[in-house]
């Protein structure tokens, strides 16, 4: 008797794959493309059911592209918002509704969007954000810069942080798979430097297009959507909750903190779906370690190559993937035997350095340098990086920039 | 979960903050112990069948015939309410109560003490509630009452319950019934 095998295809007649396959077994091929192009790409195969977009530099490209799989039939539902506060209240409505929702945007509108995020979260929508961050100060700046990103620590919504195109494509078909599980079921912001990976081409590897990520169902949601039906929430009329009294405090710290529990549930999907929460790189012996995310960890990394070959100097990477949950005690394990922490980052306060210091403080007795740190737009060569080492380490900086 | 309440609110009751997980599929949660289903199952049946006026709180998933299944766990819930000797109040559905909950007939996720102190409740199982709600009032028992909890979860489980069953649907409620009827032999019920 001949088997026969259910094969599902989603509304663009791609063909429904496991995200294992898709992440991890599909053959896939080279493409050169921009950290906007590879947006597109893994929205391709996402399943995605709406997306709201509004321009602002350097997300506009990636929203603009999204916009073209709309036209291609592979989003169900696309349009341009009032503004970014719109984007992210409509893209709200789209994902109560039960949809596969994703958005993009950077830096001014991220702030003026802002209210959004803990609303999304506290609603437990599985909202996808694409952030490309960008500086974020007066005067006005268009430049790469991540300070927007320390604004977003603590709205309830998880926050990975891609290295490169690559990993951007694979944590935008990951983040959905994990985000949606039901008892995780927040938002997801996967951020990236915007410039350095928005706009520069890079070889990225790609599964086929004709497979994509099984649809998205609301119906495991642990809100239940009819919940929803009174923007933005029902559950705003009880009046326990609205009221000043003793009950709807109660009632809002256990929300409050089941938003947060929500995040912590995300660890086994995200070590499994990214790999691991954290990648380290170099000599596992080097006590010398830099704690990095995003486009700072990849310049850390060649900072790290030129240090052993050029000054014999041993030093490794510990890069965090995630930011929200925040990969606490696989950095322990990783730092011990460190002798110097250094924090390079792409910003002026220098948040992943007191996260840094948070996590490590009465667990590892470490010095935490927060520095390299650029800001407004500068750039991170390896170059500067080594300089700041061997000047630290009391050696001759002799051809270094 | 790690132990029963009344708990307080300071540091708050969240078992994840207590480094508790979810339980792998295939297995469930006693307290801080990830345990066989059967195990689990068994302790609930002894918590139900010996603590005073111990009660289910079926939620919307089990309340309304949405599907087949849904219609069938309504069904073994209520076997399981006789076998246990245990009430019903149901949490039917998340919406405002105006002007205040009537806490004889059913219980409210943002303020689930209410219902639990005026029943003086010992011991209780949620079952059908959506997953964000059964978290949100699982952190208010353990919060404020010494309540019993054992949730019976159709997705991944509780952590906050002190004891919680996941992947529940219409089989291992079948199991469940098997178990209590045979804990309720031994205790000579």
């Amino acid at each position: 008797m001949q088997k026969t095998e259910h094969v599902q295809y989603n509304r663009a007649g791609q063909r429904v794959v496991s995200p294992d396959y898709l992440l991890f077994e599909a053959p896939r091929e080279k493409q050169f493309m921009t950290g906007s192009e590879v947006v597109k790409e893994a929205v391709k195969r996402a399943s995605v059911d709406a997306s709201v977009s509004y321009p602002i530099t350097p997300q506009s490209e990636a929203a603009h592209l999204i916009g073209e799989l709309w036209v291609e039939g592979y989003v169900g539902v696309y349009f341009r918002g009032e503004s970014e506060f719109g984007v992210m209240s409509e893209i709200a409505g789209c994902a109560m509704a039960g949809a596969r929702s994703i958005t993009t945007t950077s830096g001014p509108g991220t702030l003026r969007a802002m209210e959004n995020f803990p609303m999304w979260a506290g609603s437990r929508l599985p909202i996808q954000l694409v952030l490309m961050a960008r500086g974020v100060n007066s005067p006005l700046s268009i430049q790469p810069d991540n300070l927007e990103m320390s604004f977003l620590l603590d709205t309830g919504c998880m926050i990975w942080h891609a290295e490169n195109a690559q990993e951007l494509f694979d944590m935008i078909l990951a983040g959905f798979v994990v985000a949606e599980q039901p008892d995780v079921h927040v938002p997801l912001i996967t951020a990236i430097d915007g410039f350095f990976i928005s706009h520069t081409r890079e070889a990225v590897m790609l599964p086929p297009d004709d497979i994509a990520l099984p649809p998205y169902n609301p119906y495991k949601s642990p809100m239940v959507p009819l919940d929803m039906e009174m923007a933005p929430g029902r559950f705003l009329r009880d009046p326990y909750v609205m009221k000043s009294n003793y009950i709807s405090y109660a009632a809002h710290t256990s929300w409050q903190f089941e938003v947060r529990a929500a995040i912590e549930r995300s660890r086994p999907y995200a070590k499994h779906y990214l790999r691991g929460l954290i990648e380290e790189f170099g000599d596992p012996e080097a006590d010398i370690v830099f704690v990095a995310s995003g486009t700072a960890a990849a310049q850390a990394k060649e900072a790290t190559l030129m240090l052993l070959h050029e000054e014999g100097i041993k030093a490794r990477v510990v890069r965090l993937k995630t930011i929200r949950p925040f990969p606490t005690q696989e950095l322990i394990e990783a730092l011990r035997g460190a002798k110097y922490v250094f924090v390079p980052e792409f910003n002026v306060i220098g948040w992943l350095e007191r996260e840094v210091r948070r996590a490590l403080y009465g667990n590892l007795d470490v010095p935490v340098i927060g520095s390299p740190r650029v800001a407004g737009g500068m750039t991170m060569p390896p170059e500067f990086i080594v300089k700041e080492i061997l000047q630290f380490l009391g050696k001759e900086v002799k051809h270094v920039v | 979960m790690a132990k029963l309440g009344p708990s307080g609110y300071s540091p708050y009751p969240v078992a994840m903050y207590e480094g508790i997980l979810t339980p792998p599929p295939g297995k469930a949660l006693l307290f801080n112990e990830i345990v066989d289903e059967e195990i689990a199952m068994r302790e609930a049946a002894k918590a139900m069948l010996t603590r005073e006026n111990p009660t289910i709180f079926p939620g919307p998933q089990v309340l309304y015939a949405w599907n087949e299944e849904a219609k069938e766990k309504a069904k073994l819930v209520r076997k399981i309410a006789e076998t246990l000797g245990a009430k019903i109040i149901p949490m039917y559905d998340y919406r405002p109560k105006y002007p205040k909950i009537d806490p004889e007939k059913e219980i409210n996720p943002n303020h689930p003490n209410l219902t639990i102190w005026h029943n003086n409740i010992k011991a209780c199982i949620f079952v059908g509630v959506h997953c964000h709600y059964a978290n949100v009032a699982l952190k208010i028992i353990r919060a404020e009452t010494d309540c019993f909890t054992i949730a019976m979860c159709g997705n991944s489980g509780h952590e906050d319950a002190m004891i919680t069953l996941r992947d529940q649907h219409v089989e291992e409620l079948e199991k469940f019934i098997r178990v209590a009827e045979e804990v309720k032999k031994e205790l000579g019920k």
